[in-house]
C-alpha cells in the first residue's frame, strides 16, 4: 500500500503556514506572463481563484456551465461566513475556530489544514468589505455578526439572507476586472469533458462548448478544479440542478484519488418532497432553529390523522406534542447539529409519528408560537403596552418574527401555500452538502502533478460533519489566500517550459475519447430518459445510502447502483444532435459519472464500519449508559481519510489510507445531551 | 390539470421560430412551473421528440439563470419571484398558457426560451467592480463605519439577480434597472468613491453600445424585478452620470 503524503510542514501548528510562506519559491512578475493557469468552476472557491491568479499576473482561462459566472451554485447560500474576529469580544480566535471545526467535523479531518482556514478566516471579511460586499451593520456603522449551530460565540458575518449571493457577487466582480484587463479568459457555457496529463503532469483540459457542441482543445501550466460538490448523486437536493461531479470524476479516473465520498451532509431543515415529479429540494436556513420548536404528534393516532387531512397541527393539544429534541438533548435542544437534528427526524417518521400531509408522508412540525409569544410580551413589556391581550401580543411578536426570518417565510409559503405565521411549518432533512470530494495534500494539490482541487470539491476541512458558515469561509480561504501561494511553489518549475502545445497525441487521445462517448450517446437510441436513470439511483441512494446505513442494505445498493449502470448504458436515449445545443446530452454525461460515483460512494460507506458525523452506521451505536443510541466513533481503527484509487470498475478501486493525527486536539466524543 | 401550452420554438438564432401547441395533463398545482416544464419534456422525449430547451438553474429563485415570458410577462402572473419559484397554483385547470423567450435585440436567442444574456456581463467588464487586489494587509474591516442605512440601500441595490426580466419587461428594452442597481451599490459606500465618475461614464457607455434602449420612466421594470429593485437606482446612476459629466 502507498503511502499518501500530506505534505504538512514541520513545526508547531500556529507557525506551520507562516513558515510555509516564507520558504516556499516564488515566480517573478515578468515569468508570470507566460504561465497560463485553467480553472474549472467560478464559484466562491474558482472564482476566487481565478480573480487572484490573474492579479499576480499569470494568464487565466476560466470555465463555467452557466451563462455567467454570477450563477455559480455558492450564490444561494443563505445563512453567513465565519470568521475569527472576535468584533464582540466574546472570547473567540483562531485557536477557538479551528478547535469548533474539527470538533464539529467529528475528528475527521486534517488539523494543519483546519488551522490555516481558521488563520487567513479574518483576511477574507477584510478582502470582501474592501471589494463592497455590503455586508449587515449596526447602527455606530461596524459589522454586525449572528450565531450558528454548535459553537458558544457569534462569528457569522451575513448579508440578510444572501450572504452567499453577496460574497460571489464579489469575487465575481473582482473577475469582471480581471476580464476587462484581459488577464482571464471566460468561456461562459462551457463544460470540462477530461483532464489532459503530459508527461505526467496536467497539462490543459477538452471542453465542450455547450451553445455550439464545439469540442475544444485547452492547454495550460496547471489545472484546478472547483466544480463544487456531488449531493445530486441523490437526484434530490438542495444543489443546483447543473451541480455535477463530472470534473472532479474525470481527474479521478485520470489518477485523482478521491476520498471519504460517503461523508454527506444531510440538512435538517428543507422543504419536505411533494412528489414524484419534485425536482429539487429547498432549504430553510438553520438560523430558523434559534426561534422555533421541533415536535411531532405524542400518540399515533393523531399523526395519522394529520397525514390523512383529518387534523391539523393546531389541533394537537400541548401536552399530546412530543418535542422530541428538547427530550432527547435536554443541553442543547433543537440547536443540536446538523446531523444529530436529521437523524432523530428520521428516527420520528420511521416509527410512524411523521406529519407530512404530502404524497411521501414524512414531515415534522417547525413551530415559532411559542416565539411569537415570547417576543409579543417582550415587545409589549418594552412599549409599555397591555402584555395580557392576546391580540396584541400575537401582532407584535409576527412582527418580530418577521423581521429576523421575513424573506424565508415568503419562501416557504410561496413553495407550500400554507401561512407558517399561523400554523407550524413542515419540514425534513435533505441532502445538502458534500464533505467528501477530491483528496489533496496541504498545497491542495491532488495525486495528479499540477492539478489542484480547491472549494466543495475537495474533501479537506469539514471533516465527516461541517458546521453552518464555514463552506463560505472555505471557498473563500482556498481561492484567495492559499492556492495562490501553493500553486506558485509548483509553478516556478515551469518558467521555462512555454506554451503547452495542443497538437500533441495526448490531447488528440483525450479528445477522441470524448467524441465517441457523445456520439455513444447520440446515436444510441434506448428507450429511457437520462432523468429516468437519475431519479432511480437517486432513490437507491436515498434508501440504503442515506442518513441511516447498514451493511445489508449497503451491498444491496452497490449491486443496485452496479446493474442501473449496466442498463444506462443500453437503454439510455439522448435526443437531439451533438452539434447544438442539447442539454440532455450534458446531462446523460454526468449521470453516466454519478452512477459510477454512487457505487464507490456506497462501497466507503460500507467499508468505514463506524459512525461518525454526516455517516451513521447502524451497526455502530452506543449500547447503555447515557449515550445510548447515539453515534459511536471508533478512533482506533477509522481515524483516518479513506483515499480510493481508481482502477476501473468502481468494485475495484483501492483503498489507500491517510492517518488522521491529532497533537493539538484531543479525541472526544460528541455528546448534546 | 390539464393545461394547453403554446411554446415558442426556434432551433437556432437564424431561425425563424413559432409558437407550438402541446397538451399536459396530470400536472399537479404544487409543482413549480419548472417542474411542469420537466414533465412536458419527459412527455416529448417518450415520443420521440426534442425536449423544450429553457435556463434554469438553483430553482430558489437567487441565481438569475430562468428567464421565461409567461402569459405576457417576465417570469409569469405571480409577483416577487423568478419563473423557477411559480407555482401551478397560479393557474385554473384547462387554462392555456403562452410561453415565450426574454424579448430584446441584446438578448439574442439560442435556442427555443433559451436566450444569450452576455451583454451584461460585458457592462459589469467595463466598470462593475472596485479595483482592490487580493492581499492579507487590506485595511480591517471596521476601520471605516459606515452608516447601516446607506449599507441597507447598498445591500437593497445589490441584490440584483442579473435576470435580464427589467430589459424584457421595458417597451425601450432598458438596462437601466440592472446597471443602476450596481451603480448604487458602489456609489452608496465609501469604498466606491475613488472610481465613481470612471465607473458609472463606463458602464453607460457599454450598456449603450450593447444597443439596450433609455428609461422613460414607466416603472414596469420595478414591478416585473423579482427582487423588487426600486426605480430609485436608476434616479441615482442618472444623478452619478451627471456629476461625473459635468
Amino acid at each position: 500500500m502507498t503511502t499518501l503524503n500530506s505534505k504538512i510542514p514541520k513545526g508547531p501548528i500556529k507557525d506551520k503556514w507562516t513558515t510555509y510562506k516564507d520558504k516556499i519559491d516564488l515566480v517573478n512578475p515578468a515569468n508570470k506572463r507566460n504561465i497560463d493557469v485553467i480553472v474549472v468552476g467560478t464559484g466562491l472557491a474558482g472564482g476566487s481563484a481565478s480573480a487572484t491568479l490573474a492579479e499576480l499576473g499569470y494568464n487565466v482561462k476560466a470555465f463555467a456551465y452557466q451563462d455567467s459566472p454570477r450563477r455559480a451554485h455558492s450564490i444561494a447560500a443563505q445563512g453567513g461566513i465565519n470568521a475569527a474576529k472576535n468584533y464582540q469580544g466574546d472570547g473567540d480566535s483562531t485557536y477557538r475556530l479551528f478547535y469548533d471545526t474539527v470538533k464539529g467535523g467529528d475528528y475527521r479531518s486534517r488539523e494543519a489544514n483546519v488551522h490555516r482556514l481558521a488563520e487567513v478566516s479574518a483576511n477574507i471579511i477584510d478582502q470582501c468589505v474592501a471589494q463592497g460586499v455590503p455586508f449587515a451593520r449596526d447602527y455606530g456603522g461596524l459589522l454586525d455578526n449572528r450565531s450558528f449551530g454548535g459553537v458558544l460565540v457569534s462569528r457569522t458575518f451575513y448579508a440578510k439572507g444572501q450572504t452567499g449571493q453577496q460574497l460571489l457577487l464579489g469575487a465575481y466582480s473582482a473577475m469582471n476586472r480581471q476580464i476587462g484587463r484581459g488577464k482571464i479568459q471566460m468561456y461562459n457555457r462551457h463544460e470540462m469533458m477530461d483532464v489532459v496529463i503530459v508527461d505526467g503532469k496536467a497539462r490543459g483540459i477538452i471542453a465542450r462548448n455547450l451553445v455550439t457542441g464545439e469540442i475544444e482543445r485547452h492547454s495550460a501550466h496547471a489545472v484546478v478544479i472547483a466544480s463544487g460538490g456531488y449531493g445530486n448523486v441523490f437526484f434530490l437536493s438542495t444543489n443546483a440542478m447543473g451541480s455535477n461531479v463530472s470534473a472532479g470524476w474525470k481527474i479521478h479516473k485520470k489518477g485523482a484519488f478521491f476520498a471519504n465520498p460517503c461523508y454527506t451532509q444531510i440538512h435538517p431543515t428543507c422543504v419536505p418532497v411533494h412528489g414524484e415529479n419534485q425536482s429539487k429540494l429547498t432549504l430553510m436556513s438553520e438560523s430558523l432553529r434559534n426561534d422555533g420548536r421541533i415536535w411531532v404528534p405524542a400518540i399515533k393516532e393523531d399523526a395519522e390523522a394529520i397525514r390523512a387531512g383529518k387534523k391539523k397541527a393546531n389541533d394537537i393539544a400541548e401536552e399530546d406534542r412530543d418535542y422530541y429534541l428538547e427530550r432527547r438533548y435536554p443541553a442543547f435542544g433543537n440547536l443540536v447539529p446538523r446531523d444529530v437534528a436529521s437523524r432523530a427526524a428520521k428516527e420520528r417518521a420511521d416509527a410512524g409519528y411523521g406529519v407530512g400531509h404530502n404524497e411521501t408522508g414524512e414531515a415534522v412540525f417547525l413551530d415559532f408560537a411559542a416565539a411569537i409569544q415570547r417576543y409579543g410580551k417582550e415587545q409589549a413589556k418594552i412599549k409599555n403596552l397591555d402584555e395580557k391581550d392576546a391580540v396584541l401580543v400575537t401582532r407584535l411578536g409576527k412582527d418580530v418574527v418577521e423581521a429576523k426570518y421575513g424573506n424565508l417565510f415568503q419562501m416557504y409559503e410561496k413553495i407550500v401555500d400554507e401561512n407558517p405565521y399561523e400554523t407550524p411549518m413542515m419540514i425534513y432533512p435533505a441532502v445538502h452538502y458534500t464533505m467528501g470530494g477530491v483528496w489533496v495534500d496541504y498545497n491542495l494539490m491532488t495525486t495528479i502533478p499540477g492539478c489542484y482541487c480547491i472549494g466543495e470539491a475537495n474533501f479537506s476541512e469539514h471533516g465527516a460533519n461541517r458546521l453552518g458558515a464555514s463552506a463560505l469561509m472555505q471557498g473563500l480561504a482556498d481561492g484567495y489566500f492559499v492556492l495562490p501561494y501553493t500553486i506558485g511553489d509548483y509553478l516556478s518549475d515551469d518558467i521555462r517550459t512555454g506554451k503547452i502545445p495542443t497538437d500533441t497525441p495526448e490531447f488528440e487521445q483525450a479528445e477522441k475519447e470524448v467524441k465517441e462517448k457523445i456520439d455513444f450517446f447520440i446515436n444510441n437510441n434506448g428507450s429511457k430518459s437520462v432523468d429516468h436513470f437519475h431519479k432511480r439511483l437517486g432513490k437507491i441512494m436515498w434508501n440504503k445510502v442515506g442518513m441511516s446505513r447498514n451493511e445489508k442494505g449497503l451491498k444491496e445498493a452497490i449491486a443496485e447502483i452496479k446493474a442501473l449502470r449496466e442498463e444506462f448504458w443500453k437503454e439510455v436515449t439522448v435526443p437531439g444532435a451533438a452539434d447544438t445545443y442539447n442539454e440532455q446530452l450534458a446531462k446523460a454525461g454526468r449521470v453516466a459519472d454519478f452512477l459510477e460515483l454512487g457505487e464507490l460512494f456506497a462501497k466507503d460507506a460500507l467499508e468505514r464500519n463506524e459512525s461518525c458525523g454526516g455517516h451513521f452506521r447502524e451497526e455502530s451505536v452506543e449500547e447503555d449508559g447515557p449515550q445510548k443510541g447515539e453515534a459511536k466513533r471508533d478512533d482506533e481503527n477509522f481515524a483516518f481519510v479513506s483515499a480510493w484509487e481508481y482502477k476501473g470498475e468502481p468494485s475495484d478501486a483501492v483503498l489507500h489510507k491517510e492517518e488522521l493525527e491529532f497533537n493539538d486536539i484531543e479525541l472526544k466524543q460528541r455528546s448534546y445531551k | 390539470m390539464k393545461l394547453t401550452l403554446k411554446i415558442w420554438r426556434q432551433s437556432g438564432a437564424n431561425d425563424k421560430g413559432a409558437l407550438v401547441d402541446y397538451q399536459l395533463d396530470g400536472v399537479s398545482p404544487d409543482m413549480s412551473f419548472l417542474e411542469m416544464m420537466d414533465m412536458l419534456n419527459e412527455q416529448i422525449i417518450n415520443e420521440g421528440g426534442e425536449p423544450v430547451a429553457f435556463d434554469h438553474d438553483c430553482r430558489e429563485g437567487i441565481c438569475g439563470m430562468c428567464s421565461m415570458y409567461i402569459n405576457g410577462e417576465a417570469h409569469g402572473p405571480d409577483r416577487g419571484v423568478t419563473t423557477c419559484q411559480l407555482h401551478m397554483r397560479m393557474f385554473k385547470d384547462g387554462e392555456t398558457i403562452y410561453i415565450e423567450p426574454f424579448r430584446a435585440a441584446s438578448f439574442p436567442v439560442i435556442k427555443d426560451l433559451v436566450v444569450d444574456r452576455s451583454a451584461f456581463d460585458r457592462i459589469q467588464h467595463a466598470g462593475g467592480y472596485i479595483s482592490v487586489n487580493t492581499s492579507g494587509n487590506t485595511q480591517d474591516a471596521n476601520a471605516t463605519p459606515i452608516s447601516k442605512i446607506d449599507a441597507d440601500k447598498a445591500m437593497d441595490a445589490a441584490t440584483c439577480i442579473g435576470c435580464g426580466a427589467c430589459v424584457a419587461t421595458c417597451k425601450n428594452s432598458s438596462a437601466m434597472l440592472f446597471v443602476g442597481a450596481k451603480v448604487s451599490q458602489y456609489a452608496l459606500l465609501p469604498q466606491g468613491q475613488v472610481e465613481a465618475a470612471d465607473r458609472v461614464l463606463n458602464m453607460v457607455k457599454q450598456m449603450d453600445e450593447e444597443g439596450f434602449g433609455n428609461c422613460t420612466n414607466t416603472g414596469a421594470c420595478e414591478v416585473e424585478c423579482p427582487k423588487g429593485i426600486s426605480l430609485e437606482n436608476i434616479a441615482r446612476m442618472n444623478r452619478e452620470f451627471l456629476k461625473a459629466s459635468i
